[in-house]
């Protein structure tokens, strides 16, 4: 039931997430955050079971915290990938399944690259200029096909997020009220303003 | 003498020391020489060979200097078949880092996992610590060129230049007084074989005993161990026996 899309851009990663917190037909909260920061350079976002999402991502986000304590360093984005993805692959076959699908959005200081990395349940991984998870990927994927074009920046990247979203307002069963937006580069996770879709799309 | 602690590895005797452990590095003070420059574009890994008899066929190419991993190489010196046991655990160790991470593994991290193993053995368990040094030379896009060394008490550090087996202390001086940070490979070569001919037996140092190997990051992004050809180690040892005629001349 729930969303989330991650746009690459040149010398960025947006990822934006829808901020409900669900359980079968009760809305418990509007304005609930699953974004999590792994490590300076690594913004993660997920869909799916909501206990499982916090397990999963707060697990994965202390042990890379302790990698880096251990090491002096931060883990590599495309090493906490692999990481992650065999974390999901190995809980597969051995006790609950965790129902998370993920994206991750990391800035590799080494090679000074923008990655998206979109993972599912399965442990299953592919890397994307775009990406999206959930019901309303369906929807987004097509706009986003449309849309895209390499080198975009920021503010394009939002365009075409507005896009998405009223898109999704308009045609998607589910009702999302606000969407958590946030930017990874070169310089960490940025914070951008959240986009509210009551009475039209517009930012807080 | 306190020899009532010898026996137990995982005993402090009253002086507070671990006699196991010291009496492996005793071992390893009998094995054959390991010597290891860091210079600016490579380390030089320089090894006295001790098993020499003609009659053996040669199935290795190296006798001291294995492969652990795409980023990295060691030199062992002490008891040989424990030595077999730790570069296969490094090798193992190397891999399950690659498994989960898909990267080569840091070259200290390695280090420091292998020498928590070595640890254990002078803690508890009650089995006798490993009879080996190493000698550790890797890149990692973290550090670059690094040159580790680790003992049997489990304690290991980075090192410029340095030394294990017999005769180290000798070697290490040496190094101390001829050892210049910005080094080329080209420069530390001839002053290996200066530092390996000095400790070793003048008159038994042959291209034959020495196994000298450069560590070396290729254009591609790969880590390479070169292997000097034996012609050219004789060549070398010859340029220094001249060297120390015109020296004892003057």
């Amino acid at each position: 039931m729930d969303f989330c899309i991650g746009i690459r851009g040149n010398d960025f990663v947006l990822l934006c997430e829808d901020m409900n917190a669900a359980q079968s037909i009760m809305l418990h909260k509007q304005d609930h955050e699953k974004m999590l920061d792994l490590n300076d350079h690594l913004l993660m976002t997920r869909t799916g079971n909501l206990g499982d999402g916090v397990q999963c991502a707060e697990f994965l986000q202390k042990n890379i915290q302790l990698y880096q304590i251990r090491n002096g360093y931060e883990m590599r984005s495309s090493a906490a990938a692999h990481y992650i993805r065999k974390y999901l692959a190995d809980t597969l076959r051995s006790r609950e399944p965790l129902e998370v699908n993920l994206l991750l959005g990391a800035y590799d200081v080494i090679s000074n690259t923008p990655q998206l990395y979109y993972m599912d349940y399965l442990g299953s991984m592919a890397t994307a200029p775009f990406c999206a998870h959930g019901y309303g990927a369906m929807f987004a994927t097509s706009i986003l096909d449309m849309y895209y074009h390499p080198g975009i920046s920021v503010d394009e990247a939002i365009g075409i997020l507005n896009k998405c979203i009223k898109e999704l307002k308009k045609r998607l069963i589910i009702n999302f009220s606000k969407f958590n937006v946030k930017v990874v580069d070169k310089d960490g996770i940025h914070k951008l303003p959240t986009i509210s879709v009551e009475d039209g799309i517009h930012t807080h | 003498m306190s020899r009532r602690y010898d026996s137990r590895t995982t005993m402090f005797s009253p002086e507070g020391r671990l006699y196991q452990v010291e009496y492996a590095m005793e071992a390893i003070g009998n094995a054959g020489t390991c010597l290891g420059i860091l210079a600016k574009d490579g380390i030089l890994l320089a090894c006295e060979k001790r098993i020499t008899n003609k009659l053996l066929d040669e199935i290795f190419e190296t006798e001291k200097l294995y492969r652990l991993s795409p980023n990295m190489v060691c030199s062992v010196a002490g008891i040989t078949s424990d030595a077999n046991t730790l570069v296969n655990e490094l090798r193992l160790i190397a891999q399950r880092y690659q498994l989960n991470y898909q990267e080569s593994m840091p070259c200290e991290q390695l280090v420091a996992s292998m020498c928590d193993v070595k640890q254990a053995y002078t803690q508890f368990g009650g089995k006798r610590p490993f009879g080996v040094s190493l000698l550790y030379a890797g890149w990692d896009h973290h550090f670059g060129l690094q040159l580790y060394q680790s003992d049997p008490s489990g304690n290991y550090s980075g090192w410029k230049a340095t030394c294990i087996g017999a005769n180290n202390a000798q070697a290490i001086s040496s190094l101390d007084s001829d050892y210049k940070s910005d080094m080329s490979l080209q420069e530390a070569i001839p002053l290996a074989i200066k530092v390996m001919y000095k400790i070793m037996d003048q008159n038994k140092l042959t291209a034959e005993k020495l196994e000298i190997a450069t560590v070396t990051r290729t254009d591609e992004g790969t880590t390479e161990m070169t292997i000097i050809p034996r012609e050219t180690v004789a060549e070398l040892i010859t340029k220094r026996e001249q060297e120390i005629a015109q020296e004892t001349q003057k």
